[in-house]
């Protein structure tokens, strides 16, 4: 290990943290408990991760976010084996690994496609850990001189690029957007101390607790709407087969070497830019292998061409890591499972941004390294245990619910030892299901949620610097630029062959 | 004039609903200028921008073709909601062990498809897992039967 120490003292640092046995140990459970809610039919990286994110509060910061970023692996390769095993994505980003690895499964390599993604993901994520440890710091440092005005022109960006890609329309997402902003502001006022939407109950006074939000919104609203779906008719027939010869093939390896390398690039390039990263590099990666095809495999593309798999879940795993550069750099989230992840921070008494880093280099550099090793322990134990994934998914919904239901609620409860929370999760919930009912997407919803309050601040602090001249957003050039990039994107969405496009990508996949 | 999507339709008068709320709400707060904002500012804009976009939405349901909202599984969404708020009230009454035997028995209910002789093993289960690791394992400090 010590040409890393001379190569990148900050990384070797963070091995050193994140290398002791103890937070070793809660990387495993963290990506084993992710993998395994993540697995379960019809749940999300972001209902994984608010379900698991209590367990996480009793640890020291280090240990719990060492702790969710294995969750947050382990839910997305959950996703991958549910989606390659029984065709029901989690997630969008998981759509397209439904292609391919799906009809790899039926043609009996399951065991392959499951390989392959694991692999991917693996390779994308070193090199999105290196490129983190790269690019984090002089981000960091540009983020440092970011005044009021700039921070509240990036997080407008962010906002906005988080819908383009929303399911159910642009109108709809950016009302979510102002919800959210809404129900952040619940709770007393920075400046004034004034109580707001409290309504008398002095519960809500400290404002209304993220993990409450966020569990009603994405674990009781999803399976309200399960239950609603009758998921007990999901397709199971393949589940029954057993699955051998687990490892790719030399051709296997061959064929998806370069997918994963571009898969890769692609992943993190649109992990960085704010926006709904995953789901669009898995797409674009999908769409690239398909051009690149040559020869009689052209005809193999969609009928269970291993390309297929791993292009897109290097993209989609090259994508998560790559959207935690502007979320720990700036301490902007730009999806709203990284603000998932900020809220955590937060709940450990960190405020996110661009001094965590200089700060608690511990903890930062701790985090990036045990990103890598969640990686390598997701290879490492889950291919062997898939066996143990493809059981879990054998058991029926009507005893996996009240299960889930459990641990949501001693979770909620366990934060405060409060009813209330359980009372509030209740009402967030039902309101979450009313959003699904009406093809509202809720994930705009908990990024504005988070950013609200920041944004109201810093809206303040840049007008009152500017004696109330609004236009001071554009006279300074790094703020006016975010500016710009937003309205470029509001164009882009309005053209109609990208709206056309979008239609195709966000649309459901068909109920099985 | 007919509604072609029910689920915008609905979606914008939702928010029409939230953004007069929050206005009506702020009223009560001193809104101050631009330079200096008081705490009624920006929840005030927020509840504008919210009332226009929520009748834009309405107003384009009349055209955009939608799917409809289909039907509400009561049953579900009622004895989801009875089993949360039995498991808060009962964490404060009875203790952690009836409490969750209660949860998992009510919104076992949630649906047609439980049998009574799973649902009994699943609370046995449960318990004793649950028992293992939040109590044991991460050491959470709630009282197991009776009040605190």
């Amino acid at each position: 290990m010590e040409w890393l120490q001379e190569a990148m003292p900050n990384l070797y640092l963070g091995f050193e943290v994140a290398l002791s046995l103890k937070n070793l140990m809660y990387c495993f459970i963290g990506v084993l408990a992710g993998t395994m809610i993540g697995v379960l039919p019809g749940i999300g990286p972001l209902a994984t991760i608010s379900m698991l994110l209590p367990i996480t509060f009793n640890l020291e910061p280090t240990s719990a976010l060492i702790m969710l970023a294995g969750i947050y692996y382990g839910c997305q390769y959950g996703g991958s084996t549910t989606a390659i095993l029984v065709k029901l994505p989690g997630e969008s980003a998981s759509v397209v690994t439904c292609l391919d690895g799906h009809e790899m499964a039926k043609n009996g390599r399951a065991g392959p496609a499951l390989a392959i993604a694991a692999i991917g993901s693996f390779f994308a994520g070193t090199v999105g850990t290196l490129m983190i440890a790269q690019f984090g710091p002089p981000l960091a440092e540009m983020a440092l001189k970011f005044g009021a005005p700039e921070y509240f022109s990036l997080m407008v960006m962010g906002l906005i690029a988080s819908v383009v890609l929303a399911s159910g329309g642009f109108l709809k997402a950016l009302g979510m957007i102002f919800l959210g902003l809404l129900i952040g502001i619940v709770g007393t006022d920075v400046n004034s101390g004034m109580s707001r939407f409290a309504f008398g109950v002095p519960g809500l006074t400290d404002g209304l607790s993220f993990t409450v939000v966020a569990m009603g919104l994405f674990g009781f609203a999803e399976i309200l709407s399960n239950l609603a779906q009758k998921a007990e008719t999901a397709n199971r027939d393949l589940l029954t087969q057993k699955i051998d010869h687990l490892y790719p093939t030399k051709e296997d390896l061959k064929h998806s070497a370069w997918p994963i390398v571009r898969g890769t690039a692609l992943g993190i390039f649109f992990g960085v830019l704010p926006g709904a990263g995953p789901t669009i590099a898995a797409f674009s990666s999908y769409a690239l292998e398909k051009k690149m095809m040559k020869g009689d495999r052209k005809a193999l593309f969609g009928k269970g061409a291993i390309e297929g798999v791993a292009g897109p879940e290097a993209a989609n795993n090259g994508a998560a890591q790559g959207a935690f550069i502007p979320t720990l750099a700036l301490g902007i989230p730009g999806t709203a499972t990284m603000a998932l992840m900020l809220g955590a921070l937060t709940i450990q008494g960190i405020a996110p941004g661009p001094q965590v880093m200089t700060q608690r280099p511990d903890l930062f550099w701790g985090l990036i390294a045990s990103m890598w090793i969640g990686n390598a322990m997701l290879v490492i134990l889950n291919l062997p245990l898939v066996g143990l994934w493809v059981r879990l998914l054998r058991v029926p919904y009507r005893l996996l619910f009240p299960a889930i239901l459990s641990f949501m609620v001693i979770g909620v409860y366990s934060i405060n030892n409060n009813a209330l929370d359980v009372y509030m999760t209740i009402l967030f919930g039902l309101i979450g299901f009313v959003f699904i009912k009406l093809k509202t997407e809720p994930a705009p919803l908990i990024l504005a949620f988070v950013l609200g309050p920041l944004m109201e601040e810093n809206l303040r602090r840049a007008l009152l610097i500017s004696r109330g001249d609004p236009t001071v957003f554009f006279t300074r050039p790094i703020s006016a630029g975010f500016l710009i990039a937003t309205a470029i994107l509001l164009v882009i969405i309005a053209l109609p062959a990208l709206r056309k496009k979008r239609e195709e990508v966000t649309e459901e996949p068909a109920p099985v | 004039m007919k509604i072609k999507s029910q689920e915008d339709f609905w979606a914008g008068l939702m928010f029409i609903a939230f953004g007069i709320a929050a206005i009506i709400i702020a009223r009560d707060y001193p809104f101050g200028s631009a330079m200096r904002m008081g705490p009624g500012y920006f929840p005030t804009a927020i509840g504008g921008c919210m009332v226009f976009l929520g009748a834009l939405i309405t107003a384009i349901s009349f055209k955009t073709p939608g799917v409809g909202i289909g039907p509400w599984p009561w049953r579900a969404m009622m004895l989801m909601s009875l089993a949360f708020a039995l498991f808060a009230w009962g964490m404060e009454h009875i203790g952690f062990i009836p409490s969750l035997a209660i949860l998992i028995a009510v919104s076992s209910l949630s649906t047609p498809h439980f049998r009574w002789k799973e649902m009994a093993l699943e609370i046995v289960v449960m318990l004793a897992g649950s028992w293992l690791l939040f109590i044991y394992g991460l050491e959470l400090s709630f009282p197991l039967w009776g009040s605190y």
